[in-house]
Formats: structure tokens, sequence, C-alpha cells
């Protein structure tokens, strides 16, 4: 039996400001987890890295991360993607400032 | 104070002009990434989960008050107002963005700093005790010899591919506040009939295989100092192995062939290496000693006894956040940059600017950062110091607590740094907040408790008194933590109490181990560190796991 696919997300960091982005279905870069391309298979996943990595103007490190379906959009399921969501727990900075 | 010469200045503006250039070339799209990379590293310009994070060198830790002042305003006008002194005595911007950094750069260079890290596998920047040129105790000040050996090591061409980075540090007091067991090298600068010499340790380090230093010579006479680093160094680039990334650090060079063997091979290489050197590095560093000679200190205490005697907090701040200085008027004051709840290494621009304010008004215009992530004022008049510790509380940076349970080293940890398993920050500030609550830790003494985020061990967990690291395991944050480590003079490994614990369970645990101690010391002058080496780890061990002495007893 093949082994489960656990689905993925696209993700890196923006190239000016650092700051944690997402690949949605457009293609495009969002800095909203719950607006990713949700992949749920090995194949795609690796060709959307590839697309990813060729936008090296817009981004930097490109990587598939771990995510699930959620009811706003996907979620991440490791701990250090979900810290990637909202900033430091030391203070209110990042994407949780302002919210 | 080391002072910039034109040389310097050339050099710097040069650099950050390059690197402007190399900024708009990647955001272009003439450079990639992984042609960026290097050059933004060599420039201290990482990148971390959120954002990007450049990091200041502030050599030996020293600084004055107009440079602290400029630390101030870079933090305002491409920061978010604050900044992070760190275990490696640099300052680290959480949040620049890549447009801005030349302006940053450029921005230091006005006051004589830059962000450049030496990197690749040569000798790395060569670091000095934070007490250095103050402490009463010293037998001499350690910043000149460790200037001479970073000007010897910079450009080596033997040097330039060593099997892995190396890294130096020089302390010149049997305290050792530089932890130089835990180095490459490390020098502890001693007397020996009249005459100045090193003691040199070899093998030390901490990360992934933590080890301590071995002696490899009592004592070296300072003119033979730098041929005989040489011929360390000589037979290290030799023996030690380019098989393995991690086995080939000086420590397992050492551990595998013995610190005997690696004493013949070096008093072998030794007189080829002696013969080559002419006395000119002596007369060198007696220019160096110049540029670090002390200021000239002023006699009197004005009113501080007065004052010591009839104030219980400023007495209480006194006695536990100055350390004795050689002259008799005055002490070295460690600012903490850890009120309770805060995080431990962070300071507002406000606060830089109070600290330079109160360097220059009052304390020779001199500050160093210590690797404990604190500030210290190391010249400091007795006579000045309550109106300095009240200009410090109005800033929330008069805490009491050098040296005790709430003054934590914690790296970055996954709240900025992108290597972490689990986070750092939060647990150093809820263990301080919860000390604080009981109001238990001037009665528990000394205690440094040391947290790294990962097996990197930025955060010296290996030789807190308590080291916690954090780890992930399976997908949850989980803390183990270790016993009876110590950075000092007698250096030593904690070791690894049990299984690792919960996020949430941390904070309870450290209050049952605190708990035992004051159970079983036998007086209040037996700190947590000798009542370990007195009982072992069995009875604190039984108060971390509750429930397993419970069945063994049974
Ligand atoms: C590190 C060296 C010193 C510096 C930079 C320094 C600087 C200053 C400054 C800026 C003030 C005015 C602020 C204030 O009232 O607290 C002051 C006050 C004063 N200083 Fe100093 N001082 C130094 C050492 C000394 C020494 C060694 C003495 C005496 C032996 C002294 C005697 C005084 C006196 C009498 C005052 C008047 C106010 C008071 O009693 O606190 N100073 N000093
Ligand atoms: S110990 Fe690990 S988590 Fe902490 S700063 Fe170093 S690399 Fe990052």
């Amino acid at each position: 039996m093949p082994r489960q696919f656990t689905p993925k997300v696209v993700t890196a960091n923006a190239l000016l400001e650092g700051d944690v982005v997402y690949l949605d279905p457009q293609g495009h870069w969002t800095r909203n987890h719950a607006e990713a391309d949700l992949i749920e298979d090995q194949a795609t996943a690796d060709i959307r890295l590839l697309e990813a990595q060729a936008q090296a103007h817009e981004i930097v490190g490109a990587y598939l991360a771990d995510a699930r379906k959620g009811p706003k959009g996907p979620e991440p399921i490791h701990f250090r993607e979900a810290f990637r969501t909202r900033g430091p727990s030391n203070y209110d900075h990042g994407k949780q400032e302002g919210l | 104070m080391y002072a910039y010469t034109d040389f310097d200045r050339d050099f710097l503006a040069e650099r950050n002009a390059q690197f402007r250039a190399q900024v708009e070339r990647r955001i272009d799209g003439s450079l990639t990434e992984d042609e960026f990379k290097p050059l933004r590293l060599m420039n201290g310009l990482y990148l971390q989960l959120h954002a990007y994070m450049l990091r200041v060198a502030i050599p030996y830790g020293t600084l004055n008050g107009s440079q602290m002042r400029q630390l101030a305003m870079i933090a305002d006008r491409w920061d978010k107002g604050y900044g992070h002194f760190t275990t490696r005595q640099n300052i680290q911007y959480n949040w620049p963005q890549l447009r801005d950094v030349p302006d940053m750069l450029d921005a230091l260079a006005e006051v004589g700093m830059h962000a450049i890290q030496t990197s690749g596998n040569t000798i790395r920047n060569v670091t000095a005790d934070h007490f250095a040129g103050a402490a009463a105790e010293e037998v001499t000040d350690p910043r000149p010899v460790a200037e001479l050996i970073r000007q010897w090591s910079t450009d080596h061409p033997e040097f330039q591919f060593l099997g892995r980075k190396f890294k130096i540090a020089v302390t010149g007091s049997d305290q050792d506040r530089a932890v130089t067991a835990a180095h490459d090298i490390g020098l502890r600068l001693v007397e020996r009939d009249g005459e100045i010499g090193a003691m040199v340790l070899v093998g030390g380090g901490l990360g992934r295989t933590p080890m301590i230093g071995k002696i490899l010579n009592d004592f070296v006479a300072l003119p033979d100092l730098l041929p005989y680093l040489e011929a360390v160094v000589a037979v290290y680039n030799l023996l030690g192995r380019r098989d393995n990334k991690y086995k080939a650090r000086i420590k397992i060079t050492v551990h595998e062939n013995g610190i005997d063997e690696i004493r013949r091979h070096v008093d072998a290489e030794f007189p080829a290496r002696k013969a080559a050197f002419n006395g000119a590095d002596m007369a060198l560093l007696d220019q160096i000693r110049a540029d670090f000679a002390a200021p000239i200190f002023e006699d009197g205490q004005g009113a501080f006894l007065t004052h010591y005697e009839h104030d219980p907090v400023f007495r209480s701040f006194v006695d536990t956040n100055t350390a004795p200085h050689r002259h008799e008027d005055y002490v070295i004051l460690t600012v903490s940059t850890k009120a309770h709840g805060a995080t431990p290494g962070d300071a507002s621009s406000d606060q830089m600017r109070v600290l330079a304010d109160i360097a220059e008004t009052y304390a020779h215009d001199e500050l160093r950062i210590s690797h404990e992530q604190n500030v210290i004022l190391p010249h400091m008049p007795k006579r000045h110091l309550r109106a300095v510790h009240a200009a410090l509380a109005k800033a929330g940076l008069a805490t009491a607590n050098v040296g005790l349970i709430s003054d934590i080293i914690a790296c970055p940890g996954m709240d900025y740094c992108a290597l972490a398993t689990a986070r750092s920050i939060p647990v150093a500030q809820e263990i301080a907040e919860r000390f604080e609550e009981l109001k238990l830790e001037h009665e528990v003494g000394p205690l440094k408790i040391k947290i790294s985020g990962c097996i990197n061990a930025c955060g010296h967990h290996h030789v807190g008194h308590i080291g916690i690291l954090g780890l992930d395991r399976a997908g949850v944050e989980n803390y183990q933590i270790t016993l009876g480590g110590d950075g000092g003079p007698d250096a030593v490994i904690g070791e690894r109490a049990g299984p690792g614990f919960a996020y949430t369970e941390v904070t309870d645990a450290i209050e049952r181990l605190v708990r035992a101690y004051l159970d079983i010391r036998e007086d209040a002058s037996e700190t947590f560190l000798d009542t370990y080496r007195r009982l072992g780890a069995a009875p604190f061990k039984a108060a971390l796991y509750p429930e397993e002495a419970k069945a063994d007893a049974a």
C-alpha cells in the first residue's frame, strides 16, 4: 500500500521584508496561511516547489511544510509552522501585530 | 579603548559600499540567493523565522556612550525600538528590512562599529572576560593578549583552511568569567615568579559533543605564547579529522589522540616556530597595551556608606549587582536586562540611551556586554552609585538579580531562530516570574539557569547549574534538564537528569528542584552547586520525578 501523503503548502520568506509567505492556488505569494494552496500529492508538490524556487526575485528559501484542511483554509501541523503564522511569543510583533 | 585607525575606517567604508551594491543586485535579480547568501552572512545578515536579523559585533564586549546611543538610534529608525544582547557579546536586530541594511551598516560605521562576521574555518573572534581591566582579583588585563592573538591570526596564511572553525578565549583572572574551558583554546593568564604567562587549555567546546578543555601546558611565558599557539594550531591542522564535520573540531582531535600525544607533537613543533619569531610581537603587545590603558581613577566615596546603611533597596542592589573593583572607591556594576518577565538580553532604545548617559556622566564612558546578556559599567565610582541606581530604576534597569535564579541566559530559540527545535525565551520568562511571585530568589542565592533552544547550545545549557535544552519530540516541544554544570574555573558539563518535560511542566519541575535544594542544603552558605556536588544527583532526581521515586520506595 502506498504511504499516506500528508498534504503540503509551499512556504518561504519574502525577499524584501523577510516575512513568512505561502504560495496560493493562483501561484501568487500570500502572507496568510489560510489562503495557501493545499497540495494533496507528491508529484504536484514537487512541481509547485520548483515553480516557487524560480521566483527568487520575490522570496527566499522555499520549502514544503505539512498542513491540513481547516474551517477557514489550510492550517499548519507542526508547532514551528504554527509559530511562523503568528510571530514570536515574547512581543506582539510579526503577523500577530495589530490582529 | 582600542581606537579605529584610518585604515579600519576606509576598509569599513569600502566593505559597506560593496554590500550596498550586492543588495541592489540581489533585489534587481542579478544575484541569486545562492550567490547572495554567503555575502550577506559575511556582513552579519541572517534570515530567521519571521524576518531578517542583523548581528553587530561588539569586540571584547566593549563600547562607549556614543556607540550605545547610535545602537539606540538604529533600533528606533530601522527596527522595532529594541535590540537583543546575545551570549556572544553581539547585539542583534530582529526586524531589519533588506533595503535598509546598508544604511544601518553606514550608521554603525559612523561610530566605528560593524556587522562583519569572521566566517569559514579560520581562527574566529577572540573573546575575553567582561570584567577585564576592572576586576579586583585580576592578574592582568587579558584584552591586550586577546588583541595580539586577533592581529596575529587574521589572514595568517597557514590557518585559512583549518578543519573547522577555531575559537580562543582569554581570561586574566582565576574566576574565569570567559568560560575558557569551553573553547578550542582557552588561555588563563597567571603570574609565576613575577612573570606573566598563560595556562593553555585545549579541546573544550559545547554544542553537539560538549567537552571541557584539558590543560596542555600550565605556564607558557608571554614571549613564547604566539609561537606556542602556532604550534598547537599547526598540530591540529595536521591531525584534525576532515572526513566528518561533526568530528572535525579540535576537541575531537584531543579526545581521539589523547592530551599527552597532542602535547608531544606540540613540543616537537615548538622550537622551529619559536625560531621564526623575532620579538616584534612583544613590541606590538606593548603598543596594544597602551590602547587598553585604564582610565585615571579618582579617590573618594562621598556619601556612599551612609546611603548603603540607610536604604535597604539600594543595599540589596549593591550587594547583588556589584563586584569588587581594582580601585577601592569603585565597583563593577552589572545592569541586569532581566527584570522578572522581560526577555533576557533585550534592551529598549530608551534603556540604551539611559545607559549611554550614565556611562558618559559618571563612569568613564565605558560599557561592556557580558556573555550572560547583561550590561556592565566596569568603572563605577561608589560616590555616584546612588544617583545611578535612581536613574536605572526609572528606566526599569535596577533589578537586583545578578547571579540569581532569574538572571537566566536564554538563546533566542524558536521565537526567532531558524535552527531552533523549541522555544527558550518564554521558558525563561515564566521561571523568572514564578520565583518573583514566591519571593524566593534571594534566599536561594547564586544559581545559574541556562536555556538553549537546540543542540547548538548558544544558551550554554551544558554549563548551567541547571541546564534546559529544548527539543522537538515527535512534533511537541520537550525540555531536557541537566544538573551540576559549571562554566567557572572548575568547569563541568552538566548531567542529564532523566526524561524531558513538556513546555507546561518545566517551571514546576524547576520549582521542585529548588525546593529540594532548600530542604537539603546544610545552611544558607551552601550554594545549589555545592549541595549538588556534596550529595550527587539522586535527591534532585527524586524531586524532578516524584512518581518514580515513590515507585522505587514501594
Ligand atoms: C568617574 C569619575 C567621575 C565622573 C565622571 C564624575 C561626574 C560627576 C557628575 C556628572 C556629577 C553631577 C551629577 C551628580 O550630582 O551626581 C558629579 C557630581 C559630583 N562629583 Fe563626580 N564624578 C567622578 C568622580 C568623582 C570623584 C572621585 C569625586 C570625589 C572624590 C567626585 C565628586 C563629586 C561631587 C562632590 C559632586 C557633587 C554632587 C554629589 O555630591 O553627588 N566625583 N560627578
Ligand atoms: S541554541 Fe539553537 S535555537 Fe538557540 S540560538 Fe543557537 S542555534 Fe538557535
